[in-house]
């Protein structure tokens, strides 16, 4: 096994899943000479031809449009919008078409198609690249939303969103593009959307983060665990819609207590759908109310001011510690 | 039913004054007083050394990722220099000569890229808009000022920027038709650097120029040495005296390059022939313009000397005064100003709760 970056592991993704499979075929702004602007598909236009790897106009609604079309003729493309950011000038084509053909064509035709896109803060960018925006697609029927939290996941969650028969919304965090490495075999390796996985066993306490704030919670989590003695246990989503709590709920009909974290904005985020569906399923397990922690319900600041936006690991400390003495 | 020709009439025209040497069209040169001459010729050197500078910044972690506009100098400033300070400008990201020379503080300009949303302050003095980093997306906000200047009955232009790459979007293509339909005071200025990050001209559009675009939509494109400032600048009047007169928009396509990086986060290396970059530093726009002012006696050698001594100590000034001022700014609750008109209560909330993890955020660090 290689280790690798979360860039080189869904490199691979992209190259097995090409190689395996002629229908796949990327599109992008930059994606072929240049190798995407993060490098995640650096070298795939050598090794599959400019015919595959499709470097487009500048133009969202253009790429995520003809990638529809491409997908109802049986292809089954790989759009890159180049940040998350950039998604509202394509957001039409997803909210009217991709999402709805499967329903509009009474099941004659269907979407599989994924959108990749870089998603999240914490990297000194600029202005509309750094937010998490996931719940406008979470929110939205008939598309999937995906969130690797690691390269090992990453690569794993991109060959299931590019098999899925529905279109994926595929947010990378980028300040995990390069944070760290990890062992990603070369034999296929498959994780099923719309479940969740527990990074972390713990009987006090139920803590479900996503994406880039997973090495935060499990740092939180560590700290927790050595300074105040509490074991916390920790999901990661992976999936943010379908959403499917029912492991999450098992733990918190355990530990009493849950605490939810996401970068994405508090209101109307993730997190409220999560404290609704554990209310819906573990009601009478909880002892104190769920705590959010969360990026505030404000316009992404620039880069001088994000560390105080950002949820850290002793913001969600506090929150936990705040949660089990209430 | 016959087959026949369609009535369709439209001629492009291509404008160049001031060739790559310095040698002008003694025909087509406006007449322009001495002193706009030597401003704009201060400017443009402002500009090139500005921009050296914030690359300088940001190498050194000072600022953070910004777009170089270095080769760009004359096709920004040429046509900003034909508008009224009562005009309107929506600018792309890549405009910051532009954006000075209408009466953005270089300071701003520094804090905005220093991560300070303070810096995206619009100075009383003009009516722009803050940048825009969605590709094309400003050049509609033109179009509803320019039809709100129309319902006033204002004599105001509005003028909007983008680059080849924006022709691409959805947005221009429906800001031109607005503007068309409508017949209102707007000039569309492209700044065709030739490269949309890693996409070249060729691979954006099959069109041969992006000035014929504009018959499409019924009004007049033209396209211009952009490394001219003299032809950017009688290009950009006429359009706006026909616009301001009432007849309408048109569309100036300034052929320049973009010498730099797309931003700092780029490398070209991977994508183009450093050939192709040597030819156009051949073409710069402000040497050519120096030769021309040489020639014309109205610059000395001693005089450029000059502008370059005072440019560097503006510079020096400049760069001191804002780093001085992020020392003032960054508290973090003014990251929920300007929000709403009034901060709704739960807003309200979460200041104090920002402000609270904040400081136990700082307690925690000092005490390990």
């Amino acid at each position: 096994m290689a280790k690798m970056t979360m860039v080189q592991a869904l490199n691979l993704a992209l190259r097995q899943e090409m190689e395996k499979d002629d229908r796949v075929i990327l599109l992008g702004e930059d994606v072929g000479v240049d190798g995407g602007v993060f490098r995640v598909s650096d070298g795939l236009i050598d090794r599959f031809g400019a015919e595959r790897v499709i470097d487009t106009p500048l133009a969202e609604s253009g790429i995520v449009g003809a990638a529809i079309g491409m997908a109802v003729y049986g292809l089954r493309p790989v759009c890159e919008i180049q940040f998350s950011g950039f998604t509202y000038f394509n957001f039409h084509q997803l909210e009217s078409h991709a999402a709805r053909l499967r329903h509009r064509s009474q099941g004659k035709y269907h979407v599989p198609m994924v959108l990749r896109a870089p998603y999240g803060g914490g990297v000194r960018a600029l202005e509309h690249h750094s937010e998490s925006r996931e719940a406008y697609y979470a929110h939205t029927p008939g598309l999937k939303m995906v969130i690797p939290s690691g390269p090992r996941n990453s690569r794993a969650l991109m060959v299931s969103a590019i098999r899925d028969p529905d279109p994926v919304i595929f947010f990378e965090p980028k300040s995990l593009y390069r944070a760290f490495r990890e062992e990603v075999p070369e034999e296929e390796e498959i994780l099923p959307l719309g479940v969740p996985v527990k990074v972390r066993e713990g009987g006090d306490m139920t803590l479900v983060a996503y994406g880039a704030m997973i090495p935060p919670s499990l740092e939180a989590a560590e700290a927790l665990k050595s300074n105040h003695g509490i074991e916390v246990e920790v999901f990661d989503l992976l999936t943010i819609s379908p959403l499917d709590v029912t492991l999450i709920a098992e733990s918190v009909r355990k530990t009493g207590h849950a605490v939810v974290v996401h970068e994405a904005h508090r209101s109307f985020g993730p997190g409220a759908e999560i404290m609704a569906r554990l209310m819906e399923e573990a009601f009478f397990y909880l002892e104190a109310p769920v705590k959010r922690v969360t990026g505030y319900d404000i316009i992404y600041p620039l880069f001088a001011r994000e560390n105080a936006y950002m949820p850290n690991a002793k913001r969600i400390v506090r929150a936990v510690r705040e949660t089990l003495a209430s | 039913m016959p087959k026949t020709p369609l009535p369709f009439s439209h001629q492009s025209e291509y404008l160049s004054i001031l060739d790559e040497n310095g040698n002008v069209d003694k025909a087509l040169e406006p007449e322009l007083p001495e002193e706009f001459l030597l401003k704009l010729y201060w400017y443009m050197l402002l500009g090139r050394r500005f921009d050296e500078r914030m690359l300088n910044l940001q190498r050194q972690g000072r600022i953070g990722t910004f777009p170089p506009l270095i080769g760009q100098e004359a096709s920004q400033l040429g046509a900003v220099a034909a508008l009224k300070p009562s005009d309107w400008m929506a600018p792309a990201f890549r405009e910051a000569l532009a954006e000075i020379w209408r009466g953005k503080s270089m300071e701003n300009t520094i804090l905005y890229y220093a991560g300070y949303d303070e810096g995206g302050v619009i100075e009383k003095s003009r009516n722009d808009l803050p940048l825009a980093i969605p590709v094309s997306s400003q050049t509609l906000h033109a179009v509803g000022i320019a039809m709100a200047i129309k319902y006033r009955g204002q004599p105001d232009v509005a003028m909007t920027f983008f680059g080849d790459g924006a022709t691409s979007e959805g947005d221009f293509h429906e800001a031109l038709n607005f503007a068309g339909v409508f017949q209102v005071p707007v000039i569309f200025v492209c700044q065709n650097n030739q490269w949309a990050i890693s996409t070249p001209l060729a691979k954006q559009t099959r069109s041969e120029t992006i000035a014929q675009k504009a018959a499409s939509y019924g009004f007049p494109g033209i396209q211009v040495d952009g490394n001219d400032i003299l032809a950017v600048y009688s290009a950009s009047l006429k359009a706006i005296e026909r616009a301001r007169s009432g007849e309408g928009p048109s569309l100036i396509e300034c052929l320049t390059y973009r010498m730099g990086l797309h931003t700092t986060a780029d490398d070209p290396t991977k994508y183009r022939d450093n050939k192709e970059v040597k030819m156009w530093e051949s073409r710069d726009p402000i040497s050519r313009f120096r030769t021309y002012l040489l020639n014309k006696g109205v610059l000395s050698n001693k005089k450029s000397q000059q502008y370059e001594e005072e440019i560097k100590t503006e510079i020096q000034g400049v760069v001191e005064r804002s780093e001085e001022l992020m020392t003032e700014l960054g508290a973090p609750e003014d990251m929920f100003a300007h929000q709403y008109d009034e901060l709704p209560p739960h807003l309200l909330r979460q200041r104090e709760e920002m402000l609270d993890q904040w400081r136990l955020d700082q307690e925690e660090e000092k005490h390990g």
